[in-house]
């Protein structure tokens, strides 16, 4: 009798669950304990910071699977999904930084279909049926149609990328995604050369979606997101499937999302259900709502300023009340080197 | 009866402050808490602004001159909560950078309408002892209608600071209208004044 080694168990997955977290723990009580000995907060800060510096090597060198998930609702996937999240490999440009605890990227989120509070998407979005679930794709490609959820991700290997997440409200994340190239995704439809744009729509339905129940909003429903076609075949546009080696909740824009790392936070476009190839750039929902404070292009940028924030610098989540955690805004978000490019010659004060 | 609870309507007044206090010992404001405690303070400041405006009006339709005893009380909180606000905003939220509170000032007019709101509410609290009422005589009573132009400059505050939904600030905006115009209808309606010891 032939008894086969289960191969497709990685090691880290027989790993202790727990042991990110309570390293972080760990590092955490020698923390506080080193304030309360020595009564000094910069100590604190120091330690700290020599636990992120831990956490990065660890995020570094395996997918990250160790995760309190602690007083937030599981979802489900479909088994075939679930299955393809323990193949995934590092992307190698990861950020090092020290990510931002799952318990927060999943309970802090501006999803205003669900609400416009930051608590309400993970209190009302379990509401969101994921599955079955359809994308259509179509306008200036020579495969259009309405595809299942399963045929639009199987085809892809998974991929884990670490990338900061830059809100437009001044405060931003470390994101450890799970997902695939847009570019790969659709060059499978095979674009025409009347492609220029890539226009991106959100599920409308308020059945599921109470926050589009509200009265008084300025937004146009459904939510519609876009991109030029060379930003979206650029290798870091992304399609977010999951996070922290997880199915995606649905308050973080369950089943498939994009994730444009170089721009703020709101043109990463949530619950995809139709993606369209056009000729002319597509309309924006929050260029719509309030075009003086939101362009098209949205790059982050710390010299062009914006009406409501001041985009010099971050909150960088989880941040504390005393010991705020402060980051300089980069140009691109710190991913110029791989997309200033696209720009070449573009006045971005103009082109906001 | 009013007047006799005065210390049950200053520890009301207070308990909002003393929640934040509970939070921020027990971890509770969540990953962003700059933005949390500016938000929980300013809306504060509001609703005791929106309460002290509630007692005249409250005067002038039951005829019982006890909700004054407790008008300044009422707005020396709502200063007291627009204070602290402006205070976290500084601290928390611009870490004491005082460049960027100019570019603030200058660039975001919700910014700048709610610092005129509080600058307009400054001399209000100044002027709120005794002495001072007693001091400014008639003077006083013209200055301290200043509250009412505070009180559409924080509503403006509030109504621009929203990114999309409008449905808080219409609420509060709809109680303020009702609140001057039952001021207006009283005050055109009576043939003589209600109570003489205002």
């Amino acid at each position: 009798m032939l008894i086969k080694k289960p191969s497709d168990i990685k090691s880290y997955e027989i790993t202790p669950e727990s042991a990110y977290f309570n390293r972080r723990q760990f590092m955490k009580r020698l923390g506080q304990a080193a304030m309360l000995t020595a009564g000094s907060g910069w100590l604190t800060a120091c330690v700290e910071e020599n636990g992120s510096a831990q956490a990065q090597s660890v995020a570094k060198a395996k997918p990250v699977s160790l995760v309190s998930t602690e007083g937030v609702k599981q979802y489900p996937a479909p088994e075939w999904l679930k299955e393809k999240f323990p193949g995934r490999k590092v992307w190698p440009s990861s950020t090092d930084e020290a990510l931002t605890p799952y318990q927060d990227i999943t309970r802090y989120n501006n999803f205003y279909e669900f609400g416009t509070k930051k608590g309400d998407p993970a209190k009302h979005a379990g509401s969101l049926i994921t599955d079955p679930w359809s994308v259509i794709i179509d306008g200036a490609v020579e495969k259009p149609g309405t595809y299942t959820l399963e045929d639009i991700l199987k085809p892809h290997d998974f991929e884990e990328r670490i990338y900061r997440l830059r809100c437009v409200e001044a405060w931003s994340m470390v994101v450890p995604w799970v997902g695939f190239q847009l570019g790969d995704l659709l060059k499978r439809f095979n674009p025409t050369s009347k492609a220029k744009y890539v226009a991106f729509t959100t599920l409308n339905d308020p059945e599921q979606m109470p926050g589009l129940k509200l009265p008084f909003s300025s937004i146009e429903w459904p939510y519609v997101e876009g991109l030029r076609i060379d930003e979206a075949m650029n290798p870091l546009a992304f399609i977010g499937v999951g996070l922290y080696g997880k199915a995606m909740p649905p308050q973080n824009g369950a089943p498939l999302r994009l994730v444009v790392p170089w721009k703020y936070g709101f043109k990463s476009i949530k619950s995809i259900v139709k993606i369209t190839l056009v000729d002319k750039e597509p309309p924006t929902t929050w260029n719509k709502s309030a075009p003086n404070e939101y362009g098209f292009y949205s790059n982050v940028n710390p010299n062009v300023s914006h009406p409501r924030w001041s985009q010099k610098r971050e909150r960088r989540l989880p941040s504390s009340l005393f010991n705020p955690n402060y980051v300089e805004t980069q140009l691109f978000n710190g991913y110029a080197e791989q997309v200033a490019h696209l720009y070449k010659g573009m006045d971005l004060a103009k082109y906001y | 009866m009013i007047k006799k609870l005065k210390p049950i309507w200053f520890l009301l007044a207070l308990s909002p402050a003393v929640y934040l206090v509970y939070l921020i010992v027990t971890d509770g404001l969540g990953p962003d808490p700059a933005k949390t405690v500016v938000e929980f303070l300013g809306t504060w400041a509001l609703r005791l602004l929106w309460v002290t405006l509630s007692l005249t009006p409250l005067k002038l339709i039951t005829g019982s001159g006890q909700f004054i005893a407790i008008r300044r009380m009422m707005g020396l909180y709502a200063f007291f909560y627009a204070s602290l606000h402006l205070a976290a905003y500084l601290v928390f939220m611009l870490g004491l950078r005082w460049s960027n509170l100019w570019e603030d000032i200058l660039e975001r007019p919700y910014i700048t309408v709610g610092f005129a709101a509080w600058l307009v509410l400054l001399p209000l609290a100044v002027t709120s002892t005794n002495k001072m009422i007693r001091r400014l005589g008639k003077k006083w009573k013209q200055l301290h209608k200043g509250v009412y132009l505070a009180a559409c400059l924080v509503i403006l505050h509030f109504i621009w600071l929203a990114k999309s939904n409008l449905l808080e600030p219409i609420i509060y905006l709809t109680i303020l209208i009702l609140l001057f115009a039952l001021r207006l209808i009283k005050q055109t309606a009576k043939t003589k004044p209600v109570v003489a010891n205002d």
